[in-house]
């Protein structure tokens, strides 16, 4: 988990319009200084092979499970007790005395729940906790960057401070974390919403540290940069100068980090849910229907690995959006 | 580097109590009962009874002097009682788990072998199978074994332990059949058949460890050969006429390893973390699967002296990983 952060870049985006377009067509890069280097970005990301399937199955996935329950309106919490146990319907190429039925295409669990229909809620819940919990991070982990890179006064406190939060065990922290506040959340907010907001914080409380750390970086080398002096020697505020000149500049790394965080917290919500501290048991994510199907897996396969698969291909190609995002984004790679 | 090493042990210290009192107030937050197993038909003076003599009713800054005193100072003079045969800590209350009343580091000291032997063995083999994959990735950029080397170690590295480890189950015990999926702790090892068995059910766990570790460890072995390929000493080298294979072994490798050689040292703790879901899937009964019991149980001071050990550990090899650093760069100065 950690070497990606540090192969990301060390230096920032240059803010004029990147210097190898320029150098390979000039006459261009005089005429459109503005759009020229979202542009620059976009086609190298598109020349990574492995970004751009990777971001074609992430639109897939997420809209599969956006509008599923519409293809689909089948209730994932629907008993069928006719149909318990009931096999994926392809099995019939190979097995023709299996048990299937087209009312249910990837077969059916022991109490005759809808596979298909589990699958597309669960990837909506997981789906959902990864995202909240990556942006939550991320707008930690910016927060406690910017302020410890730009105010030499916090520099040292946050610092420290994030240092030691490395230093925790976190995969234990967060089972702790898990098994105190679940029932107060849950008395709070109900049992799905106040699951929701604990694996959420909780992913995010414990994964904001790398961010923090590679935004201090980027800022300090900012803050020397001569439109940063020069935007201060005009007067400009710290409360403006964030804002306008700092943060667009760091974008990159975030962004980078971004998408790990985001494959991060999918894993990691599946994991608690693995070890069955995740949601509800009626509650469907794809760690937890992963580790409700492990005791049958002798006789199903197929429901350990569908879901399996949903999060293993779902954090494979947000990794290799990371990975084009990152080559994208790096002015030295960019003009090659 | 002597004075660096020991202001970095000094920190430590405070960083590690701190680390110990967050533990031990979240812990403490904890709603869960202790007793909450105990038969209801239990009187209530009798309950009340059973939780003096846990140390419940005393104040949460006394149970953790009390940890803490019996943390740091009971446990390592039994320690030298075990090995020098003394008796110094004849008489002196140990940390004690509420779910096997015997004492914690004693549970721990039967479930470390498992661990280690499952644990460090993948972390070896994953170390000795990433080195060789980076240098043949970044010696052959974007040729064939490139693509595949990196293909495979963003699956390794993107597919979760949990579903790696279920899917080796359903393939290689259920389907085949040559491997079985729960680790047997009970075998002894002996003869050589035994050791055979031994080997067999530590193959799927390792390999699912070993795979991720892997998959990590060549991305970043890929990484810094590439750095160091580029830089005007491998020229020189190249322009003197040697052999391509001393550039690459010699002067390359060598200094490719020092940024590999930390990072593998910081890895070595959270390996004990991450396998913690391994040991679940293969039922190996090690420190990881401890800990999932304990909290389960709600055994406070288990949980709290094996969080504890995590924390050490992590904290250790930050500073062995800083200090290798140092020793192995000459150009890092850290005075």
């Amino acid at each position: 988990m950690t070497d990606a952060f540090s192969e990301t870049p060390a230096r920032p985006l240059v803010p004029e319009a990147g210097l190898p377009s320029s150098a390979a067509a000039p006459e261009v890069g005089i005429a459109l200084p503005a759009q020229s280097q979202w542009r620059d970005v976009w086609r190298q990301f598109r020349s990574h092979k492995g970004a751009v399937t990777g971001l074609a199955f992430l639109l897939l996935i997420t809209l599969f499970c956006a509008i599923g329950p519409w293809l689909w309106p089948v209730d994932p919490g629907d008993l069928d007790v006719r149909n318990k146990d009931v096999r994926p319907i392809y099995h019939v190429i190979w097995d023709a005395e299996a048990k299937t039925t087209w009312a249910h295409p990837l077969g059916s669990d022991q109490l005759g729940r809808d596979q298909l229909a589990s699958l597309i809620a669960g990837g909506q819940v997981s789906l959902a906790v990864g995202w909240t919990a990556m942006l939550l991070a991320l707008v930690i982990g910016t927060l406690v960057g910017v302020l410890a890179g730009y105010f030499r006064r916090l520099d040292g406190l946050l610092m420290r401070f994030t240092d030691l939060v490395l230093a925790l065990p976190l995969l234990p922290l967060l089972l702790v974390m898990m098994l105190l506040f679940r029932d107060a959340l849950r008395a709070a907010f109900g049992p799905e919403t106040g699951i929701f907001i604990l694996i959420v914080s909780a992913i995010g409380l414990t994964s904001w540290m790398h961010t923090a750390r590679i935004v201090r970086g980027d800022v300090l080398a900012l803050k020397e940069r001569e439109f940063v002096l020069a935007a201060k020697s005009i007067g400009t505020p710290a409360r403006r100068m964030i804002p306008r000149h700092i943060l667009p500049n760091v974008m990159s790394p975030i962004m980078v980090s971004a998408t790990l965080g985001l494959a991060a917290a999918i894993i990691t919500e599946s994991a608690l849910s693995f070890l069955g501290l995740g949601f509800p048991s009626d509650f469907p994510t794809w760690g937890k229907l992963l580790f409700d199907s492990t005791d049958r897996m002798a006789d199903f396969p197929e429901r350990v690995i569908w879901p399996g698969l949903a999060i293993s291909l779902t954090v494979l190609s947000v990794n290799y959006i990371g990975d084009g995002l990152r080559d994208a984004l790096d002015p030295r790679i960019r003009g090659r | 580097m002597l004075t660096y090493t020991i202001r970095r042990l000094l920190l430590a210290i405070p960083t590690l109590l701190f680390i110990a009192l967050v533990v031990f107030l979240l812990l403490d937050l904890a709603p869960g009962d202790p007793l909450a197993d105990q038969p209801l038909t239990i009187p209530p003076e009798v309950r009340e009874e059973m939780r003096r003599a846990l140390g419940l009713d005393q104040p949460a800054y006394v149970r953790f002097g009390l940890w803490l005193y019996q943390f740091f100072v009971v446990e390592p003079k039994v320690l030298i009682d075990h090995i020098f045969g003394t008796s110094l800590a004849a008489g002196d209350a140990r940390v004690i788990s509420w779910q096997f009343k015997l004492p914690v580091m004693d549970v721990i000291v039967q479930r470390m072998p498992q661990t280690l032997w499952v644990v460090g063995s993948a972390y070896v083999i994953g170390v000795l199978i990433a080195v060789p994959i980076g240098i043949v990735s970044a010696v052959r950029q974007y040729s064939i074994l490139d693509q595949i080397g990196t293909f495979i170690s963003m699956v390794g590295f993107s597919v979760p332990t949990f579903f790696t480890g279920v899917l080796l189950i359903v393939i290689f015990s259920v389907q085949l059949g040559w491997f079985p999926s729960i680790y047997d702790t009970q075998l002894v090892v002996d003869d050589w058949h035994s050791f055979l068995m031994q080997l067999r059910q530590m193959a799927m766990p390792v390999f699912v460890l070993a795979l991720f570790n892997a998959a990590q460890i060549s991305r970043y072995m890929r990484a810094s050969m590439l750095d160091n390929l580029t830089q005007d000493y491998v020229r020189t080298a190249r322009a003197k006429g040697m052999d391509e294979r001393v550039v690459v072994l010699r002067h390359v490798l060598r200094n490719s390893m020092i940024p590999v050689v930390t990072v593998v040292a910081l890895g070595v703790p959270t390996v004990f973390g991450g396998a913690i879901i391994t040991e679940q899937v293969f039922k190996v009964n090690g420190l990881g699967q401890l800990l999932i019991t304990a909290i389960h149980a709600n055994d406070l001071p288990m949980v709290q002296t094996l969080t504890f050990i995590f924390a050490v550990l992590i904290v250790l090899f930050n500073l062995i990983a800083d200090v290798l650093y140092g020793m192995l760069d000459p150009r890092i100065r850290y005075d």
